[in-house]
């Protein structure tokens, strides 16, 4: 079982090779297919496996797969898998000098997500997050024009300098643990309870650890770069940056915050994290409600959904379960999304919302899928982010953040309201032409409405049937959820 | 001898640490910025040495031979090759000299105080300098957000992880080996594609004033 550790190291680091020297052509363009692959199905395994109740490590404890990692490397995969084989029909438009480049980066991408998912050492899960931003990159200024670079500099720039605060706090985290005799970064033994840890020190560090992977998670008042990194990577590449990337920035301040909750209460952590969450909703219902472009709205409304996960997981262990369930269903709808997306702006040739109207009528193969995961996203049940917000407002409410949640919900209304109105505006109503004016134009004959998915169906159908049935699998998934959310609430 | 000679050694390297980053922000030559930067690297390396030797540990040795590599001379020669090709290599910082320099001051007098009541149960003599390294970040951020030059945004950012690499020097004798050299690749790398967006958009645009990215907005 052990060996389901590094697979999801090895073979996208194979692949990747392989994409760039070339020795990939029998694959294709499948590649980063197979990688999302192999991390999905070590993923699988480690699940496995922790049901069992084993613990499974490699080199030394380095590596490690309790629940909680298990769990984010299956999300990882599987949004993964949904972006990069959903993406298969738009990665061709690439220019073909850089599709080998494109598919290793992609590859590594993965890699780095999965070594910072399965790490048992703050300082090398730090590595891995500062790596993929190194691989993204690239991809996000892959179409190489002007508003393309502009969107990779400011993201580079902002999200290392972002990742080196957090690595003052790291350091600062590990000059605190000089006190146990062997200073350490596992996060197994920081998050003992009864180590005798400096308790300035691990605020110190905590509160910038926390702050530098709050930019990578795309948490206000450091988002500014969200936006346009989401909107100008290609549709695949914001797949996976939104669905997961975050996610495992988000999974970071989860196991930073059970250190400083064991040593300085949850107090602290609890504050900031929820004025970030609650300015994030803000920032998020302010932009959207004046959205112009639907890869942008996309990209706002990720900070809404991360802000939210912030919200609960300011609220601590009840709220947890709710959380985890959030990344999956989140990932998932967001991939879903952005993969549409991508081919809506191909076939349209737009990423104005004032230009793409009534695709319902025009191009149901786009509008139908657009529209579910729509749903899904502004949280209609039985969609699975519809419970975990119910369970984060819940969980809320009964451990005294009433006004906090109560804050959140009314901003989820008017994100609500948003949404729903660009998604109408996009895809319902007449064709233009048709209703201006009948006698103006002659010429409007009604055209066949195109029902072509333009690209593959299939992990769109499986991604958006997940999302919808997984709340309601009690075992292993509530199972699972629970023991991933006891590992960060520590000895409880 | 050696315990004797090791405090001055230690305020020696800090000392020089801090005059580098405190003479980036005065200095508005790019090339001039990229020496200092360079002496700077060699420097955090002495204090890595110092470190080394008053431990008596063979690794952290070979973590100052890695800073001298890395900070010392790859860096800067990836900067100096960048700035060559510039058209401009001068600045118009948003601050001029004089306020910039105060602003230093500030900076280090701030960082004394969060660094007194930080590291208020540690008397050792590395910890006493921990404060510089928490100067230095905070100059490094004084850098990023004054400077308009693509390259000049790139020194800010490695004077702020300098500081931090001098940070976890002094008061815990540095991360393990195998993270220092993690740590020391990924700058190495977010430099290097710095470097290369930083030679597009002088093709693009025929200079590397970031001032003019500001097309993506809401």
């Amino acid at each position: 079982m052990d060996l389901a550790l590094w697979t999801p190291l090895a073979v996208p680091v194979v692949l990747a090779v392989l994409s760039l020297t070339g020795g990939a052509r029998p694959l294709g363009r499948l590649g980063p297919v197979a990688s999302s692959a192999a991390v999905l199905l070590s993923g699988l395994l480690l699940v496995v496996a922790v049901l069992d109740g084993k613990v499974p490590s490699l080199g030394g404890g380095v590596l490690r797969a309790d629940a909680l990692s298990a769990y984010m490397l299956t999300v990882v995969g599987a949004v993964g898998l949904v972006s990069t084989w959903g993406g298969l029909g738009h990665a061709t438009a690439a220019p073909g000098r850089f599709v080998g480049s494109y598919d290793a980066l992609i590859s590594v991408f993965l890699a780095a997500m999965s070594l910072a998912v399965l790490a048992d050492n703050i300082g090398l899960m730090w590595a891995a997050v500062e790596a993929t931003t190194i691989t993204t990159a690239f991809l996000v200024g892959h179409h190489r024009t002007r508003s393309s670079l502009e969107a990779a500099w400011k993201y580079v720039i902002l999200g290392s300098v972002g990742v080196a605060i957090a690595l003052l706090g790291i350091v600062l985290i590990y000059a605190a643990s000089r006190g146990t005799g062997e200073p350490t970064l596992s996060w197994l033994v920081l998050s003992h309870t009864d180590l005798p840890l400096d308790p300035a020190l691990i605020r110190a560090g905590g509160a910038l650890a926390v702050l530098g992977f709050a930019t990578k998670a795309g948490l206000a008042p450091m988002h500014s770069w969200l936006p346009d990194a989401h909107s100008q990577a290609p549709a695949p590449v914001s797949g996976l940056m939104s669905g997961v990337l975050l996610a495992v920035a988000l999974y970071a301040i989860l196991r930073i915050q059970t250190i400083t909750d064991a040593v300085i209460g949850p107090d602290f952590l609890r504050v900031m994290l929820s004025v970030g969450g609650l300015l994030s909703l803000f920032v998020a219902a302010a932009l959207l409600i004046r959205q112009r472009d639907f890869k942008r709205m996309l990209a706002y409304s990720s900070i809404e959904h991360m802000g939210m996960m912030a919200v609960g997981a300011a609220i601590g262990p009840a709220a947890l379960p709710a959380v985890l369930l959030y990344v999956l269903g989140h990932g998932l709808t967001k991939a879903t999304l952005f993969v549409v997306s991508g081919r809506i702006l191909e076939v349209e040739g737009t990423p104005r919302i004032d230009d793409v109207r009534a695709l319902l009528v025009r191009r149901p193969g786009l509008a139908v899928p657009w529209l579910i995961a729509m749903a899904a996203l502004v949280g209609f049940p039985p969609f699975s982010i519809f419970f975990s917000e119910v369970g984060i407002i819940v969980a809320g409410f009964g451990t005294g953040m009433g006004v906090v949640v109560g804050v959140a919900l009314v901003l989820l209304l008017v994100i609500f309201a948003a949404l729903t109105r660009l998604t109408v505006a996009m895809t319902i109503g007449a064709p233009a032409g048709v209703d201006a004016d009948p006698g103006a134009t002659p010429g409007s004959v009604r055209v066949a409405p195109d029902r072509s998915a333009h690209g593959p169906r299939l992990p769109l159908i499986l991604a958006l049937g997940t999302t919808a049935v997984v709340a309601f699998i009690a075992e292993p998934v509530g199972t699972l959820l629970a023991r991933a959310a006891a590992v960060l609430g520590g000895a409880q | 001898m050696f315990a004797s000679v090791f405090p001055q050694l230690i305020g020696l390297c800090t000392g020089a640490l801090l005059l580098t980053s405190a003479l980036m922000v005065w200095r508005h030559s790019l090339l001039a910025s990229i020496r200092l930067l360079s002496v700077q690297g060699f420097a955090l390396a002495a204090l890595v040495a110092v470190i080394g030797v008053e431990e008596r540990e063979a690794e952290v040795i070979i973590v100052s031979v890695l800073v001298v590599l890395v900070k010392g001379m790859a860096l800067p020669w990836v900067l100096a090759h960048e700035t060559r090709a510039t058209t401009r290599t001068d600045e118009a910082p948003r601050l001029n000299p004089t306020a910039g320099l105060l602003t230093v001051a500030l900076l280090t007098i701030l960082s004394y105080v969060v660094a007194s009541r930080l590291l208020s149960g540690d008397t050792s003599i590395s910890a006493h300098a921990a404060p510089i390294g928490l100067a230095m970040v905070l100059i490094g951020f004084l850098l990023l957000v004054t400077r308009r030059q693509a390259g000049s945004q790139l020194i800010g950012f490695l004077v702020l992880d300098n500081g931090i690499a001098t940070v976890a020097f002094l008061t815990s004798g540095g991360v393990p080996l195998f993270l220092e050299l993690g740590i020391s690749l990924d700058v190495l790398l977010v430099v290097v594609i710095l470097y290369v967006f930083a030679g597009r958009m002088r093709n693009k645009f025929g200079n590397t004033d970031i001032d003019q990215l500001r097309k993506l907005h809401d």
